[in-house]
């Protein structure tokens, strides 16, 4: 008779056989039998204690993103799991394998709305792959198995367990299952139909103005080799979506940046006149297309998901492929002819000089503005080899558009929920998962004070994490709204801010405030070369804005642009 | 079928008999704003299988989220859309009706007209049982509401294909998109780094 265990140590004891080495959490009375079990452990797996759950889950978040790995995020009953929820919806909408493991009530409490408990199980559901209420140490085992099991199969995304009280102390006789038994869940490597793959190359053949859009599932199935063969084979031009920004190198001449509500003017001209759309591992949402029925209008879309219930949800699609990027793209390399495209290309390019000639970089001018900030780190960076995690806001658009992300998962942001305060917690996170990786955090002076206190935990974990602050003094992007939609009445928008290099210097972390475009490069350098971490408050220009815009609700074709420099 | 034809469709799903499995059907219908005529849920031949028929109006695309989003439910096993199926669909409703001595023997004409019965009587209601197709079921509502229906309860219908089950349990799990065809994980994806032991649940794919 093998020895008894406790819930407690079978939750240890499973993660160490899904390979987890690091959980972010934070105690409380329903989660400490388990807690006190990771003490008897002698630590087999790194716990980092976090400030705020939300913190935790964001950490999670970003460990899954930079490694590929499941993150691991662990709470306690009420407050502590309710907190999780703006991490988990994070996840959901931008398909991060992650497992949360929250503490319940004992079982003979439930429903008896004792002290904090809360009935996270339904309260998560709707940001959530699948979850788990725990009542009976029997069950727990194959729980945990298939949590991990879901959470990183087919499109991933997160899974709670919720663990009653009673059960983390209950033991049993464990053994770690093997297989799974869910007969509703079939995550198979789907092969596209033969005759699909037909159809898909005779259109790409004979597109005469054929674009890509990449997303994120791309790098989920490793395909970013074939997709560039692809595109360099046949020359199509290649568009990424927010998430799929490093998929494709931004620097490769085929490469159109990315489209939307503030992507390229000319991506988006290449959008709406291209004839033949090929998406793959993009969702195609709202924020990419503008108003679905004036998306690419002239296109016949063909569309690559695993995810069948995407098929069609937004967009009229001529050609849905329900099958895996990496196994689409193997089966339409031998079939897709070369090609020049010529015309197109230089089309194209005629849209690109026309942005380039309104780039605000190539404005004359003494002020300092985020994106003179974003080109300069990318330089600094040995053009762009780093990860940087961006919060929500204009500064998040223009890192996407200044920053040239040339490999996969070196842009870590919150696309599908949008997230403010997503970038420090997820950047420690990815720098637990990467220890070697240089990690910036890109954030407004917003959205970082909503997770700031996490900075105790950059300093708990000794992270070398480099921190720039976008600060205008506004909810910026909130403001660029008001700007154009709401007259300029500023309700809600101006901030009053702390001195950030205070801040810093309070938890530890030298820091440094950059007043003066000449002083960028010499500080994010400073930054650089301090061993740890070290925060850079850059005070930018106020009422800078994010160009194109493409108003919410309408075509991508009527974007608002930036005016072109006055000639003399 | 084009896409913007609003059409009455009956989808039958089978479920893992699990804790909140109704909760995570119906909140998908909420949130993802899915309007819901009829639905009913109840044991099916399979053991720990039940088996749910819902009634949802819609357009042919409209329909296609509804049953490819509910397919992505971990404890959903298999959706079949009946709508075009030769099949045999039931309702079955109680219906207590206002009588006297001079309603009494024209309520028991429609009755005995409809194949209802009657299942309870006193000397001021009867109450009407019928097990017919929704429109009969209807049907015989209204002409019952002339003399006053008291109470009236319906389960919503039910449904199932004739002839050989193409659709049962046993049929209906391997059902993948119509377009792609299932391979068991290689472990190249990232993600499936280490699920190799899992594919017992692997099917081959093809649709029942």
């Amino acid at each position: 008779m093998s020895e008894l265990k406790t819930g407690g140590q079978i939750i240890w004891e499973s993660l160490i056989h899904e390979g987890v080495d690091v959980v972010f959490g934070l105690p409380g009375g329903a989660i400490l039998p388990t807690y006190d079990d990771l003490y008897k452990y002698n630590y087999p797996i790194h716990h980092v204690l976090v400030t705020h759950e939300q913190g935790a889950a964001h950490m999670a978040d970003g460990y899954a993103r930079a490694t590929g790995r499941v993150g691991v995020c662990i709470a306690t009953s009420g407050p502590g799991a309710t907190n999780l929820v703006t991490g988990l919806g994070t996840a959901y909408m931008d398909s991060t394998p992650l497992v949360a493991i929250t503490g319940q009530v004992s079982k003979s409490l439930l429903g008896r709305d004792g002290f904090q408990e809360a009935d996270i199980r339904a309260i998560s559901m709707p940001v959530t792959k699948h979850n788990y209420l725990i009542t009976d140490i029997r069950d727990l085992p194959d729980a945990l198995k298939e949590a991990f099991y879901i959470a990183r199969t087919g499109r991933p995304g997160p899974v709670l367990v919720d663990i009653c009280k009673c059960v983390q102390q209950a033991s049993m006789e464990f053994t770690y299952p093997t297989t799974v038994n869910l007969p509703g869940y079939r995550p198979n490597r789907l092969t596209p139909d033969p005759d699909v793959i037909d159809r898909v190359a005779q259109l790409l053949n004979e597109a005469q103005r054929p674009v890509i859009i990449a997303g994120q599932g791309v790098s989920m199935a490793g395909a970013e080799a074939e997709l560039r063969q692809m595109a360099e084979k046949a020359n199509i031009p290649v568009a990424t979506s927010l998430l799929g920004v490093g998929t494709f190198p931004a620097t490769h001449p085929l490469s159109i940046s990315w489209g939307g509500m503030h992507g390229e003017a000319y991506c988006n001209y290449a959008l709406q006149e291209c004839d033949v759309l090929f998406a793959i591992g993009a969702r195609l949402d709202d924020r990419l297309t503008g108003a679905f029925s004036t998306f690419a209008p002239k296109a016949r879309i063909i569309h690559v998901d695993l995810d069948p219930a995407e098929m069609g949800k937004n967009l009229i699609i001529d050609t849905p492929v329900v099958a895996d990027a990496l196994l689409t793209l193997r089966a339409l390399l031998p079939q897709v002819e070369s090609n020049e495209h010529p015309a197109w290309l230089g089309q194209i390019n005629e849209w690109r000089t026309d942005t380039t000639e309104r780039d605000i970089l190539a404005q004359e001018t003494d002020e300092l503005v985020a994106p003179y900030v974003m080109r300069q780190l990318w330089h600094a960076t040995n053009q762009g080899n780093c990860t940087v995690v961006s919060d929500v806001g204009q500064h998040q658009m223009w890192e996407a558009q200044y920053f040239y992300h040339t490999k996969p998962r070196s842009l870590l942001t919150s696309g599908g929920l949008g997230t403010m305060g997503y970038a420090l917690p997820a950047a420690i996170g990815a720098q637990m998962g990467k220890p070697q990786e240089e990690m910036w955090v890109i954030a407004g002076d917003g959205g970082f004070q909503m997770t700031m206190p996490e900075l105790s935990t950059v300093m708990q974990e000794r992270l070398p994490i480099k921190i720039a602050i976008i600060n205008n003094g506004y909810l910026g992007m909130v403001r660029q709204w008001q700007d154009v939609f709401y007259n300029k009445r500023y309700v809600g928008t101006p901030l009053f801010n702390p001195d950030f290099v205070k801040i810093a210097a309070a938890y530890g972390i030298p820091g440094r405030a950059v007043t003066s475009k000449e002083d960028v490069f010499d500080a994010i350098r400073q930054a650089q070369n301090i061993p740890g971490p070290y925060l850079l408050d850059f005070q930018v220009e106020e009422f800078t804005n994010v160009y194109p815009m493409v108003a919410p609700g309408k075509s991508n074709a009527d974007m608002i642009r930036r005016g072109r420099p006055v000639e003399n | 079928m084009t896409d913007t034809q609003t059409q009455q469709h009956t989808i039958i799903a089978w479920l893992e008999d699990k804790p909140s499995v109704l909760n995570r059907v119906t909140g998908l219908f909420s949130r993802r704003n899915f309007n819901i005529e009829s639905l009913t849920v109840g044991h099916s031949e399979a053991k720990g299988i039940s088996r749910m028929t819902f009634v949802a109006s819609g357009t042919e695309r409209d329909l296609q989220q509804v049953e490819t989003q509910l397919d992505k439910l971990i404890n959903v096993i298999h959706i079949a859309n009946v709508t075009q199926e030769p099949t045999v669909i039931r309702e079955m409703a109680l219906i207590k009706v206002t009588t006297n001595s001079q309603t009494r023997g024209e309520i028991m004409q429609l009755v005995s007209i409809y194949h209802a019965s009657v299942v309870d009587v006193d000397m001021t209601s009867l109450i009407i049982q019928i097990v017919a197709p929704e429109d009969r079921v209807d049907s015989l509502i209204q002409l019952l509401d002339q003399y006053g229906i008291e109470e009236m309860v319906r389960t919503g219908q039910v449904a199932m294909v004739r002839g050989s089950s193409r659709h049962g349990h046993s049929h209906g799990v391997a059902t993948v998109a119509a377009n792609g065809h299932a391979t068991p994980d290689n472990g190249q994806n990232a993600n499936g780094a280490n699920g190799h032991t899992e594919n017992a649940n692997g099917v081959n794919g093809a649709r029942a």
